[in-house]
């Protein structure tokens, strides 16, 4: 598995090129957020808009009604948390192509609590118009920005910075609203988002080994929430269902699945691995995803409890996992 | 240039048919927000037909069965904007922050003329595009702004964008004093002298008072022109109910700085009745006692 560095900085100066109205607006987090240097190449499309969100989304939507394409800049908790209202009626109520590029999600940063973004797609999904993209490598993060772009309305990203793993082929790019299969079977329906993605691959590579059959899909986009594969595996799955995602268990990805199942009829079991109902506190980033159960041994678990089965799994042969070593383009 | 030329004594009327109008609609709807017209009569009506430089209205002059919130499948309803006509490089733009004040803004388009008096039958009328507190499709509204504090940002924004194009037109925007509370008020204030937007200038209602009385003492603000003049605005200071100062105000030189036009106004001036209700004026209901007094002063206005 490559790791690649500052995807997004490189690809939102690639992609700037060929936008001329696209300008970014930064929250005095610009080198934090991977923005830095789209200010040194393009410093007249570059708005130093200081520690002042709420200013920030509103004026983003003044430059948008005049035809340009703000991208804020900050991290996520200060662009859905603290700003709410200015997102709501400065920019999603007119339906503006606004995007907010927001970075730290979940339990992303040891900075704790203050700046761990991990009920945002919970509160972003019941804001009407807006779109929301998690990413979950450094392929989605080549493309989220031609898909948002592509979006009559706001979009909020899930973004992640700095050294991001390439799961998946450079020329296979994310899809709008459509989910990536990464593995077939009918035991199991597995949907997973973001940085969990990676631990379900791991737990996945094992269990199949293990005899499990399991239909693995990665969501990218999770608002629309409406790819019919997604009930198609939920319908198949002879066990039931496990969302696994960066984010509380309440009002993320596996409220999306679970209500699908609901309103599809579908009648399957889901089990909902996520932060439950809790806060969080500064640490790393495998600390924290074994402290809050968001790994691989606690979707194993899950797996175990669903199945009824006993799979023998320790966390040694989980490292033994290898994964195709994808180049860029 | 504008659209049309009205000379003062024109305007001044305007504003006292507003005051009549809105009086109008109080007593026979039961309730509206009265004090807000008699603060702002010519404040508004000074700007729409003395100071803005806007084309003519490309808006419906009738009212229009509510047209749908905005959304991918609905962009292209029509716009409160479209009353403030064609947006050209020479031409203003007027952003109305406390859209409380909806009621004087579509008597103020009624008056010059870019809606229909009988439009105005329809307002606060289930199911029409002239509610009491509006949105981007109602007559003359920018922007969505019952939200208090987010116009200012938006219209700066938009100013800001306009500075980059090299348009001349400037970006004009009516705010009221108590939701200067607002710290994103600030936060616009601070970015638009940051931005050196000195095509941005904001008329200001100051009639001292809000919804839980006199504003010194729900929430001291002043003293505001000081206050602007520490955060990089021009600031100058005009009674609210002189017509002609508010025009001239409107020619202070402002270069690279926000200019704020604090109007200094009484939400009675023009209704003595209501005068012994200060500052209790946010939303006026007139009682049975009251009410053969206001009929008689609205039938003598």
């Amino acid at each position: 598995m490559k790791i690649e560095i500052n995807t997004h900085s490189k690809n939102i100066i690639r992609w700037g090129k060929l936008h001329p109205e696209a300008v970014v607006l930064s929250g005095d987090l610009g080198s934090s957020c991977e923005i830095k240097e789209f200010g040194q190449v393009f410093p007249e499309r570059y708005f130093s808009m200081g520690i002042a969100e709420q200013n920030m989304v509103s004026w983003a939507a003044g430059l948008c009604r005049e035809g340009l394409r703000p991208y804020l800049h900050t991290f996520g908790v200060f662009l859905y948390r603290r700003v709410l209202d200015q997102v709501e009626m400065s920019v999603a109520y007119p339906n503006l192509p606004v995007t907010f590029v927001g970075f730290l999600p979940g339990i992303m940063t040891p900075g704790g609590v203050s700046h761990q973004a991990t009920n945002d797609v919970a509160v972003l999904r019941n804001v009407p118009n807006m779109t929301i993209f998690d990413m979950g490598d450094a392929t989605e993060i080549e493309s989220v920005l031609d898909l948002a772009y592509g979006v009559n309305g706001p979009v909020f990203i899930r973004m992640l910075r700095k050294e991001v793993p390439r799961l998946f082929p450079a020329d296979q790019p994310m899809e709008f609203n459509r989910a990536r299969v990464l593995s077939q079977g009918g035991d199991v329906a597995l949907f997973s988002s973001g940085i969990c993605t990676e631990e379900a691959m791991r737990a996945t590579a094992v269990l199949k080994k293990k005899g499990l059959s399991i239909q693995h899909l990665h969501i990218s986009t999770l608002k629309p929430f409406s790819d019919p594969q997604v009930a198609e595996a939920i319908a198949k799955a002879r066990y039931g269902c496990i969302a696994i995602e960066n984010h509380v268990t309440i009002g993320g990805l596996g409220s999306a699945v679970a209500d699908t199942i609901a309103e599809g009829g579908l009648g399957k079991r889901l089990i909902k691995i996520g932060l439950r109902d809790t806060y969080c506190h500064g640490a790393s980033k495998m600390y924290l995803l074994k402290k809050y159960g968001l790994d691989a041994m606690t979707l194993i678990a899950a797996a175990e409890e669903l199945t009824g089965q006993q799979f023998g799994v320790d966390e040694s042969q989980l490292e033994e996992i290898r994964f195709e070593d994808y180049s860029a383009v | 240039m504008r659209a049309e030329e009205y000379t003062i004594p024109q305007i001044r009327q305007a504003a006292t048919n507003i005051r009549k109008r809105i009086l109008g609609l109080t007593l026979e709807r039961g309730g509206c927000y009265l004090g807000q017209a008699c603060s702002s009569a010519e404040v508004i009506s000074a700007l729409y037909m003395g100071i803005l430089r806007l084309g003519p209205s490309l808006g419906s002059r009738d009212a229009l069965p509510f047209p749908g919130v905005p959304g991918p499948d609905n962009m292209d309803y029509p716009k409160g904007s479209l009353y403030h006509g064609a947006r050209e490089a020479d031409k203003d733009r007027f952003f109305v922050s406390p859209a409380h004040y909806a009621s004087v803004i579509y008597c103020a388009l009624a008056e010059c003329g870019r809606i229909s008096p009988a439009a105005i039958d329809k307002f606060n009328v289930d199911g029409w595009n002239m509610e009491m507190i509006g949105a981007e499709h109602s007559p003359g509204f920018e922007c969505t702004a019952g939200s208090l504090g987010q116009t200012i940002s938006m219209a700066a924004g938009t100013a800001h964008a306009r500075k980059l194009r090299g348009d001349t037109g400037k970006v004009y925007v009516l705010l009221s004093d108590g939701e200067i509370q607002e710290g994103q008020v600030w936060e616009a204030f601070q970015a638009a002298s940051f931005y050196r937007l000195g095509n941005l200038v904001v008329y200001v209602d100051v009639n001292f008072q809000q919804l839980e009385g006199w504003t010194k003492d729900v929430m001291n603000t002043e003293p505001l022109d000081e206050r602007l003049r520490a955060f990089g605005c021009a600031a100058v200071t005009v009674d609210g109910h002189d017509t002609a100062a508010l025009i001239e105000a409107a020619a202070t030189p402002h270069p690279d700085k926000p200019l704020v036009v604090l109007c200094h106004t009484d939400a009675a001036h023009g209704i003595p009745l209501l005068a012994k209700r200060k500052p209790f004026l946010h939303f006026v209901r007139v009682g049975e006692d009251e009410l053969a007094a206001f009929q008689a002063f609205w039938a003598a206005m």
